[in-house]
């Protein structure tokens, strides 16, 4: 029997076994049986999920911990008279689940860095942050400082309760949208790095 | 005599020993410090606001580097970023409208003019400075030099 014949007879099997009706399970069993178990993976992926969506989980690794945690410290969004605190992934994903799972995804990147320790050292990261801060600052100009806005509403804002010059900014540029709350907010949590003039 | 004489010494000396020791308990005044004893940590004053009311103040002298009327918390001036460059700056002051760092800082120690903030003038903080809401401890003398060299006017009884 060749090769190929073998492998079509056999996926042949698999797609009968799984077109027939079942022959031992009740359809109760398997609609209810098939709910519950939908809830228990379901909700064991989101907690998952949660789990890795929290300052612990990303100050697990030294890469974090050691480098952009301590900079955003002694930050207003991490100290501050009101005690609301800003953790990692309160600006660095976002919060729609469709959103969330796409920057997640492209997240899994970040594993492979970490195996192959490509800012395994102080040195490295440094060579690589301008890299890496110019794909945080790209996200966030592409969707308009979704994760800024998710606590900093533009509705919201009260002007007069602002210093001169944020008012003036804030009623000009950034209310017709020509500019976005990450155009001059740069480096507002962690340090920043040499910017070549004109790089953005 | 002698007895007496060494008694007063004994007490004297005691007494001269003793006089720091009850400073200590009380706690030194010390400009820094505060009152607080040696042993002990001091409680810091509270902390002042800064000023952010974007006024620009009154200068003492024709070559004051202006004070800083807005408030610079956590501002980055170090060798990767200048942060009050970025609407202090040449190509910066036409979005920000914020005064240009004067042209003076664009001359580098071999008095060449560049296109950009000397090396040499790069630290802000080292002549301009925030201004804290603060009553000043103790009283300030300084004359400015405003109307200096014009002739004095008599005081009128």
């Amino acid at each position: 029997m060749s090769l190929k014949k073998k492998f079509t007879e056999h996926s042949s099997n698999y797609w009968k076994t799984l077109s027939t009706p079942s022959k031992f399970f009740s359809l109760g069993f398997l609609t209810i049986g098939g709910f519950v178990a939908g809830i228990i993976f379901w909700g064991g992926f989101h907690t998952a999920l949660e789990l890795t969506n929290t300052e612990a989980f990303c100050t697990s690794c030294h890469e974090m911990r050691d480098n952009v945690f301590v900079e955003l410290q002694p930050t207003i969004h991490y100290t501050n008279r009101s005690g609301v605190r800003a953790t990692c992934p309160d600006c660095h994903v976002p919060h729609n689940w469709s959103d969330k799972i796409a920057r997640k995804t492209q997240a899994s990147k970040e594993i492979w860095g970490k195996l192959f320790g490509t800012i395994s050292t102080r040195e490295k990261f440094l060579d690589k942050r301008l890299e890496l801060a110019q794909h945080e600052w790209a996200r966030l100009k592409a969707n308009n400082s979704l994760e800024c806005r998710n606590c900093h509403n533009f509705a919201s804002m009260d002007f007069t309760r602002q210093s001169k010059r944020a008012m003036q900014m804030h009623s000009t540029s950034l209310a017709n949208g020509e500019k976005t709350c990450i155009d001059c907010h740069k480096g507002i949590a962690h340090r920043l790095p040499d910017v070549p003039a004109g790089a953005t | 005599m002698k007895f007496f004489l060494a008694l007063f010494l004994m007490v004297w000396t005691v007494g001269v020993w003793a006089q720091p020791e009850s400073d200590l308990q009380g706690g030194l005044q010390n400009g820094l410090r505060g009152s607080a004893a040696l042993g002990t940590e001091a409680v810091p004053p509270l902390m002042p606001k800064m000023n952010n009311d974007d006024l620009r103040k009154k200068r003492a002298y024709a070559m004051q580097a202006p004070v800083i009327p807005h408030q610079i918390e956590n501002y980055q001036v170090d060798k990767n970023f200048n942060k009050c460059m970025s609407c202090h700056g040449l190509d910066r002051v036409a979005d920000s409208q914020a005064p240009m760092v004067s042209v003076t800082h664009f001359i580098d120690r071999d008095a060449n003019f560049r296109n950009e903030i000397s090396p040499r003038r790069y630290f802000c903080t080292q002549c301009h400075v925030p201004q804290m809401d603060v009553v000043v401890p103790v009283a300030n003398l300084f004359k400015s030099t405003s109307g200096m060299g014009m002739p004095q006017k008599k005081s009128t009884k």
